[in-house]
């Protein structure tokens, strides 16, 4: 490839992945000015004898939304999953590095996986309900903790709902069965459901890949509200929604992080062409 | 080759391209089980069900070697055969003759004739006539009697039948039928209830003196002791005079009225009343009172209790025994079921032992019934049950009190038998939970206890009434085991009463499906039972079809519940 395309793709690529989305006022943002909540220190998974991450170094922002994005099959959801060790279900799995969490790495043997779970959070791709009412599902994660008094409840769940936008369009039958309700209004309970434990961090893989249009805006609009609580890692196939939410962006391959950066700097000036090519379509 | 020729090639080829034979051929193998299934359905109902119709009653006169006699009676059976062959047997045919017919009659009357039911060619009999008064008995004892009504003595007086006033005498009968009968009842539930009350009394104040044996109690505590219970053996004796008197009382009231009968030959014949259950004239009942008096006997079949060495009367005891066995069954192999499932597919390390244990759990499935009964009989009734007397009974011994066939025993057996079938179903079940739900508990928190607790099994619930109605299908139609551990021709008393403690796991019960087997092959009367093997295996196929879908109706219920992840 010689100059001139690459030049082109870089003048096309932040019309043509993101037109209007990164505003002339928008900061640039530089992670080492951050607060960080997660640090990822080489880390390495096995499934097996197969590699799905290699050497991975990663920060993630206090309060900032990051996204993974990569083609199919690149590591970017074994990544998220490891912040919550949901991999610990996968016999197969095995890691090295480290992830630090307030300092702590969450592979220490002695963390409490599940009280490591109340803190990150996750959403994932498919919809995801209990086979129970609206109201119970969003107070589930409470009633593991013990809560059973009913006010506290009400209130907790009134929150959370409110908090996921869905307050308006259930509060009327909170007692039904949560498969009752539109893909949209279950992945928007779902993540009601995970902020009413208040956890840190919430985890989103592929929240909206099931979910039409305008579900999908109801979410990305959820998840702009939720950053300034909570700190959010999500991962996409879809890059204007990357460019859309998210304020970091790191890019993976093949396991590998290819490159971090600020969003609107990774998808307008890549520093590796390998993303370039991604991001402009060009990969494969 | 002609285009013709072509053609047809052509169009079999794409016939057969399109699917149809397929189709059609699919479309055949349905439609032959569904004609098996509802022909035996169907061959059941009707000898089962048809034997309560109220037959005619046919008067005719029959000859045998030379001499003629009248009889009354109804036609249970015919056949017609080739006139050879019945020669050849010592019949009795014109030359000229290619097919006779014979008819089995059913004569009753077995106290005064000693066959209730013979065989008589066509060829010997006179006219047939259906006489209005001819009337049929059903009686506790002796079976039926066919005959004609002449007198009855009721209240002391005597009612004679007369042609004109015939009326008068039957509907005097009948009242005098249902008043025998409300005593008759009132007889058995003294006996029953009351005397077997005291009876119970009195067994528990001699295994208490045991007690006191065994136990070496001596001096002022034995004494005191004693002399507590001769009082209460008093009281219980002096009870027991009273009920007797009562009970005195009522069969004296229940011998007042009999019935004189003639037979058909003419013979007549005092029947008390209360020896009748119901009488009948069957020619002189419209459709409205033959369906009516159909009614009342197939009701009386599933609600009585067996007479007669089980060829008569009802099935209520098995009936009531089967349900009992197979609720306990349930019971008692949905926790263990449900709970090795888990086990097995949730915490067991999976591996060649697993995958071991795994494939003798499932081949357990298919260890003949009988092998059960064998390891029931002697792991539950010997060695379980008789430790349980030696430790909890030994005031009764060496009358056994659980080591001895009996409910539990024999719940227990089958629930061993049908476990397999429950946890093939829960493992299924389980296995089919989207993994996603299971970490959406995960993320929030649950330990793996709390998800599979909360979430998961909520979810397989279906699959595991799938399980439990597999499981009451085979439970319930199985009999070979069940005569190891537990079943009986004729049980004294059902499962449940209103003895402490109310369900007495220790004893004997009926089953159908033992009820069948015993009433087809181990009857005395066998053209007397033939006919409620049908309806008794009638009854079990209904049973089970009734436990299925209840079982089916609470699954679909908690699938309608789980709608968006089971399907």
């Amino acid at each position: 490839m010689d100059d001139t395309v690459m030049n082109d793709s870089n003048e096309n690529s932040a019309s043509s992945i993101a037109p209007g989305i990164f505003g002339d006022n928008r900061q640039t943002l530089d992670i080492e000015n951050e607060r960080v909540r997660i640090d990822v220190r080489n880390l390495d998974l096995y499934y097996g004898n197969d590699q799905a991450l290699k050497d991975v170094n990663l920060k993630i922002a206090d309060n900032r939304v990051t996204a993974f994005i990569g083609p199919s099959g690149c590591g970017k959801s074994t990544l998220l999953r490891c912040f919550n060790r949901m991999n610990d279900l996968i016999d197969s799995c095995r890691i090295d590095g480290e992830i630090m969490i307030d300092g702590q790495n969450i592979y220490d043997r002695g963390v409490d996986v599940a009280e490591h779970r109340r803190r990150v959070g996750m959403v994932f791709q498919k919809p995801n309900p209990f086979p129970k009412s609206i109201f119970e599902n969003v107070a589930y994660g409470l009633r593991l903790q013990g809560v059973n008094d009913k006010r506290k409840l009400s209130e907790v769940v009134e929150r959370a709902l409110r908090a996921a936008a869905l307050w308006d369009e259930v509060k009327d039958r909170l007692d039904d069965n949560a498969f009752g309700l539109s893909g949209g209004q279950q992945q928007r309970l779902v993540i009601a459901r995970a902020i009413a434990i208040e956890p840190e961090v919430i985890l989103l893989d592929e929240p909206c890949s099931a979910l039409d249009p305008i579900s999908t805006a109801k979410v990305e609009e959820l998840i702009a509200e939720l950053k300034n609580d909570y700190t959010i890692v999500i991962v996409t196939h879809n890059m204007q929604q990357a460019a859309r939410v998210s304020d970091f962006t790191a890019y993976m391959y093949m396991g590998e992080l290819i490159e971090f950066d600020d969003t609107a700097r990774l998808f307008t000036n890549p520093s590796q062409k390998a993303t370039e090519d991604y991001i402009t379509g060009r990969y494969g | 080759m002609s285009s013709t020729e072509l053609n047809t090639a052509q169009t079999t080829r794409n016939w057969f391209k399109s699917g149809d034979p397929w189709i059609w051929l699919i479309g055949g193998g349905l439609a032959v089980s569904l004609i098996m299934v509802i022909g035996l359905l169907t061959l059941i109902a009707v000898r089962g069900f048809g034997h309560f119709w109220p037959a005619a009653l046919i008067e005719t006169t029959v000859s045998v070697d030379g001499e003629t006699r009248p009889i009354l009676g109804t036609i249970v059976d015919s056949e017609t055969l080739p006139a050879a062959r019945m020669r050849e047997a010592g019949l009795n045919i014109p030359e000229d003759q290619v097919l006779a017919t014979r008819y089995l009659f059913e004569l009753g009357n077995r106290d005064v004739t000693g066959r209730d039911f013979v065989w008589f060619l066509a060829n010997d009999l006179g006219e047939w006539q259906y006489p209005e008064d001819a009337m049929m008995l059903e009686r506790r004892e002796w079976g039926n009697f066919f005959g004609f009504p002449v007198e009855l003595e009721y209240e002391g007086r005597t009612i004679r039948h007369t042609m004109g006033q015939g009326e008068d005498l039957w509907s005097t009968l009948q009242r005098a039928i249902e008043r025998a009968n409300d005593l008759y009842d009132e007889v058995q539930r003294i006996e029953k209830v009351e005397i077997g009350r005291i009876n119970s009394g009195l067994e528990r104040l001699r295994l208490q003196q045991r007690r006191l044996e065994f136990d070496g109690v001596t001096g002022t505590p034995l004494a005191e002791a004693e002399a507590e219970m001769a009082a209460r053996r008093a009281e219980l004796d002096a009870q027991f005079i009273e009920i007797q008197a009562e009970r005195n009382q009522v069969l004296e009231q229940l011998e007042r009225d009999t019935l004189v009968a003639r037979t058909a030959d003419g013979e007549t014949v005092r029947i008390p009343l209360g020896n009748i259950v119901m009488a009948s004239q069957n020619n002189a009942l419209g459709m409205g009172g033959k369906i009516a008096f159909y009614g009342k006997r197939v009701h009386g079949f599933l609600t009585g209790f067996p007479r007669e060495a089980n060829t008569e009367g009802g099935i209520f005891p098995a009936i009531f025994g089967t349900v009992t066995m197979v609720l306990i069954m349930s019971v008692l192999v949905t926790p263990f079921g449900v709970l090795a499932a888990i086990y097995l597919r949730e915490y067991a390390k999976q591996g060649p032992i697993l995958k071991v244990i795994r494939v003798s759990v499932y081949n357990l499935a298919g260890v003949p019934s009988i092998v059960f009964g064998v390891f029931g009989l002697g792991f539950f009734v010997y060695l379980l049950g008789g430790s349980i007397d030696n430790l909890f009974f030994p005031e009764r011994l060496p009358a056994p009190t659980f080591g001895t066939p009996g409910l539990f025993w024999a719940s227990l057996t089958l629930a061993l038998l049908t476990l397999p079938v429950v946890i093939v179903s829960t493992e299924e079940g389980l296995a089919r939970i989207p993994r996603t739900i299971r970490e959406g508990s995960l993320a929030l928190g649950a330990t793996k206890w709390e998800t599979l607790w909360k979430v998961v099994v909520p979810l397989s619930a279906p699959a595991m009434m799938t399980g439990l109605i597999l499981a009451v299908a085979r439970a319930a139609g199985e009999v070979a085991p069940l005569m190891l551990v537990g079943v009986v021709k004729l049980a004294p008393s059902l499962p449940v009463d209103g003895e402490f403690p109310y369900l007495h796991l220790e004893r004997k019960i009926m089953h159908l499906g033992f009820h069948i087997y015993d009433v087809g092959f181990q009857s005395p009367n066998v053209e007397a039972a033939r006919p409620l093997v049908y309806a008794t295996a009638l009854t079990l196929v209904l049973l089970i079809l009734i436990l299925n879908l209840t079982a089916i109706a609470i699954r679909n219920r908690l699938r309608e519940k789980y709608r968006a992840e089971s399907d």
